[in-house]
């Protein structure tokens, strides 16, 4: 008979590994199941290594610019596999980082496939065999992957996820991305950069479909300026591999089809959720679509267990696994007994969203458009880049700042950005947001000089008709 | 040494309270044991006695105070041989520094006499003397909506009034939600009821301020009107072999100071129905159903301040004689609201009874999360058919009402029938 435990995660992602290091810091028995790596896709194969991938991208566009900023930089070369092997190393070091935390823990790890047997019952069948756990409260953070186009499934020749883009064979000429979101644009942005010819094809009517339409329109010059072909409304009907590459038929938004031929092809159009073959049925664990059913406290309809993350409702962030991860660590704390925790519902509007795509993305809460069809009657505020000092200063003058406010109550109800640095910048409004000031805190905040961030003090005053420096 | 006397959690669900009585003061010597107060949580009045030994040097929080979260500090106590000065509340020195006043308790309905060698605030404080923690948000729609944020408890971090909180206190609807996950039930602490604005149209009135029993009575009869799908099933039963039974038992028991009272064989009855019919004494839980395998009884027990229902656990096990006894001891100490919450806690059915108010026949609402309640009406001389001739027997009318998410309505016949069957022929209640 195996130890009880009083929690085990099934999944060590980013909500994994936080809500286990949580649960321990609580002085609960932890345990944790993996099947892969410790750390998940986010630091494996996802939010870290690309983001050290895209720092490759930035330099070698910098270097490529030295003119701009009075430099000069000579027989500047891109070494495809030494960019993957930085990011492989990047991606190793998180990977132990991980390792160490949960020894630090004192959290077992069982390596191997886990499947629920019931109740409070796990199945883990690793390298060294078969063996049940059992724990008062399981977690599960299974994570997701990303969809396959039904007619063309990746290969990882010609066909690639996000996953084969990572580890390239080799550097693609021309690329087809299929998709607009985070991924497609980033690895998007990233080929571009680093020499390919890059087509992207969206099906919505404009890139980052998710963003407030100014943002869309935004980066969407903004490619095309750096040289990709954007297809909006755009649908491929057809992906055929050969030795050589791929050939696409896309369908246009003047329903005309067109057939293009490409070195290789991206598929990023979405996720689907790692929820077979863990015993979700056997249980009657309510799922929507593949995705597990939870409350604000990340509670499933099975007492006893619990899901976080991509396997359940959007959005689909790293940064929303590990915040569920908490808060379901210290609801489970609290339900063994723990009364100094109090654990809080997250509010979705309170989550942001970033992409790291050259000019980079962020934002937090309502577009001017949702915001709109909730019925809000909004203040929008909008700051140029080409007003901030310090953009003009860096060489990144492009980009903009748009705030939208209800204007019955003052309510900060989005913000909206593009441009240098926006993604290290969006969780000022984020505090915000959660701490529910009204545009008068922000007004009254002290932005400091001279950074980029004025440029939200400045968005903030625009909405009120008060900006500075436009 | 000054010992610093905390909000007991009397009952393990129990958040907060209202201090309701002292019966120390300052400046009393306590022993161990002595009751120190009287606390009210939801249901109950209970005493709360001192574990250590010493003089309550200051009462921090006064009586009648409501929603004193557990862990608060009501009251210091110099400990033996301490001097019986009052003891500053707060464990840092009382600098003369802005630091806010330490809020002794979380945001309370009654204004609360500010506790005295606090250091008051350099900037003014918002609402009734006391810091009130509140959003920004939460502050700009009270003061447009014309709230008084001291009123209102928050659910935000620490008691932090919020924008929902506000929202909730002026009854609106919280603003467009949009795509919040795919949360079903808002977790945590389910909000109580929004309050509802009162009109009295200009009519001369008293406003009586709501007990915590009248407020869990609120609370959980709107929840279960609201939520479970009631069934109703009426029977009339012939009580002339019980009452004849009862009367012959009476007589034995007289010696043991022991009467039954028709409502003590009423609760057996229904013990025993739900064994024979165990489809109806279940509990409805989402993804499942738990059929129990004894019957613990609650029984609605009218007292001044509501209605509170004791529960005598296992009755279809116990003689009718022990159920008596236990009845009459509970319904005794609910008088005078000294149940302990395990005595009135739980239960796997109901039954209500007005016959003793001349209640023809009513249909009651059921207790969440039981599954059953049994209505029971006054039994009364009526014109009856015995073998075809028309005759006088007594008479009462039974309904059940079922939640009809669990019971069918032929599994609730059938324990009507089953009760029926035991009320009418007696014996087997005895068996």
């Amino acid at each position: 008979m195996s130890e009880m435990y009083d929690l085990i995660v099934l999944g060590s992602g980013p909500g994994g590994y936080v809500a286990a290091i949580r649960a321990a810091q609580l002085g609960l028995k932890t345990a944790i199941v993996e099947r892969e790596n410790l750390g998940g896709i986010c630091l494996n194969w996802g939010c870290i290594p690309t983001k050290a991938l895209l720092r490759s991208a930035e330099i070698y566009h910098y270097m490529q610019h030295a003119s701009a900023y009075g430099l000069a930089a000579e027989k500047i070369s891109a070494d495809i596999e030494a960019v993957v092997k930085r990011s492989r190393g990047v991606a190793k070091q998180l990977n132990q980082g991980v390792t160490h935390l949960m020894k630090k823990n004192k959290i077992a790890v069982h390596m191997g496939v886990g499947t629920l047997k019931g109740k409070g019952q796990l199945e883990v069948t690793g390298e060294k065999g078969m063996e049940t756990l059992s724990a008062r409260h399981i977690i599960i953070a299974t994570g997701a992957r990303a969809r396959d186009l039904p007619f063309a499934p990746a290969d990882g020749k010609r066909i690639w996820t996000y996953r084969h883009a990572m580890t390239p064979p080799e550097m693609p000429s021309k690329l087809l991305v299929i998709g607009s979101g985070a991924i497609g644009i980033e690895f998007a942005s990233f080929y571009n950069d680093m020499g390919a010819d890059v087509t992207v094809v969206e099906m919505m009517d404009r890139v980052v479909p998710v963003e407030d339409a100014d943002v869309s329109a935004f980066l969407e010059k903004a490619l095309t300026k750096q040289g990709m072909t954007i297809m909006t409304g755009a649908g491929v009907e057809e992906l055929k591999t050969s030795a050589t590459g791929v050939s696409a038929k896309i369908k246009g938004k003047d329903g005309k089809i067109v057939s293009g031929e490409y070195s290789h092809c991206i598929v990023a159009v979405g996720i689907v959720p790692n929820s077979e073959n863990i015993g979700l049925e056997a249980l009657g664990i309510e799922q929507v679509k593949g995705h597990i059913k939870t409350d604000g406290l990340c509670r499933t309809n099975v007492e006893g267990i619990w899901a976080i993350g991509d396997i359940t409702a959007p959005p689909w962030l790293a940064h929303k696994a590990s915040h569920e991860g908490v808060i379901a660590a210290e609801a489970i704390a609290q339900a063994l007994g723990n009364k100094d925790v109090h654990p809080h519902a997250m509010d979705v509007r309170n989550i942001p969203g970033c992409t790291y795509c050259h000019p980079q993305i962020a934002s937090v809460g309502l577009t001017e458009a949702k915001a709109k069809e909730a019925g809000y009657k909004v203040k929008v505020g909008t700051f140029p880049f080409i007003g901030n000092g310090k953009a003009i200063a860096l060489g990144e003058a492009e980009g903009f700042i748009k705030t939208v406010f209800d204007e019955a109550t003052g309510e900060l109800l989005g913000a909206h950005m593009i441009g240098a640095e926006v993604t290290e910048m969006i969780q000022g409004f984020t505090i915000g947001k959660t701490l529910e000031t009204t545009e008068a805190e922000l007004m009254h905040t002290v932005f400091p000089h001279p950074t980029i961030s004025e440029s939200m003090h400045e968005s903030v005053l625009a909405a009120y008709g008060r900006a500075l420096h436009i | 040494m000054s010992i610093e006397i905390k909000m007991p959690a009397l009952s393990p669900t129990m958040e907060e309270g209202t201090l309701a009585k002292w019966l120390v003061k300052e400046g009393d010597t306590v022993q161990s044991g002595d009751l120190l107060a009287e606390i009210e949580t939801d249901k109950a009045t209970m005493e709360f006695e001192a574990v250590d030994e010493g003089v309550i040097g200051q009462i921090v929080v006064p009586a009648g105070t409501e929603g004193v979260k557990v862990g608060t500090v009501i009251a210091v106590m110099a400990g033996e041989g301490g001097t019986t000065a009052p003891a500053p509340v707060a464990k840092a020195a009382p600098e003369p520094s802005p630091a806010p006043a330490p809020a002794p308790v979380a945001p309370v309905a009654a204004p609360v006499p500010a506790p005295a060698p606090v250091p008051t605030p350099a900037i003014a404080p918002v609402a009734s003397g006391n810091r009130v923690k509140a959003s920004p948000i939460a502050r700009r729609l009270a003061k447009a909506r014309n709230i008084d944020l001291a009123t209102l408890t928050g659910t935000g971090p620490n008691g932090r009034i919020v924008k929902v909180d506000v929202e909730a206190a002026a009854g609106v609807a919280p603003a467009p939600a949009v795509a919040i996950a795919t949360s079903a039930p808002a977790a945590a602490a389910a909000p109580a009821p929004a309050p509802i604005a009162a009109q009295d149209f200009g009519i001369p009135h008293e406003a009586i301020k709501l007990s915590n029993m009248r407020k869990t009575i609120a609370r959980r009869l709107t929840e279960s009107k609201q939520t479970v799908p009631h069934i109703y099933l009426t029977v009339d039963v012939r009580l002339d072999a019980l009452l004849k039974l009862r009367t012959e038992l009476n007589a034995s028991l007289a010696s043991r100071g022991v009467k039954l009272s028709v409502n003590d064989l009423l609760i057996k009855a229904l013990a025993q129905s739900l064994m024979i019919v165990p489809e109806c004494n279940v509990q409805f839980a989402g993804d499942q159903m738990l059929q129990f395998s004894r019957a613990d009884i609650s029984v609605a027990v009218s007292i001044p301040s509501g209605l509170i229902t004791p529960i005598i656990k296992g009755a279809n096990d116990k003689s009718v004689s022990a159920i008596s006894t236990e009845m009459a001891d509970l319904a005794a100490r609910a008088k005078e609201g000294k149940l302990q919450p395990q005595e009135y806690q739980g239960g796997t059915a109901s039954l209500s009874n007005m016959g003793m108010m001349g209640i023809k026949q009513f249909e009651a609402v059921i207790n969440p999360p039981q599954a059953m309640i049994m209505a029971i009406g006054a039994g009364e001389k009526r014109p009856y058919v015995i073998d075809d001739a028309l005759g006088i027997a007594t008479v009462m009318s039974a309904t059940g009402s079922f939640d009809h998410r669990a019971i069918d309505g032929a599994d609730g016949a059938r324990l009507m029938s089953a009760f029926r069957e035991l009320v009418e022929k007696p014996l087997g209640m005895l068996a």
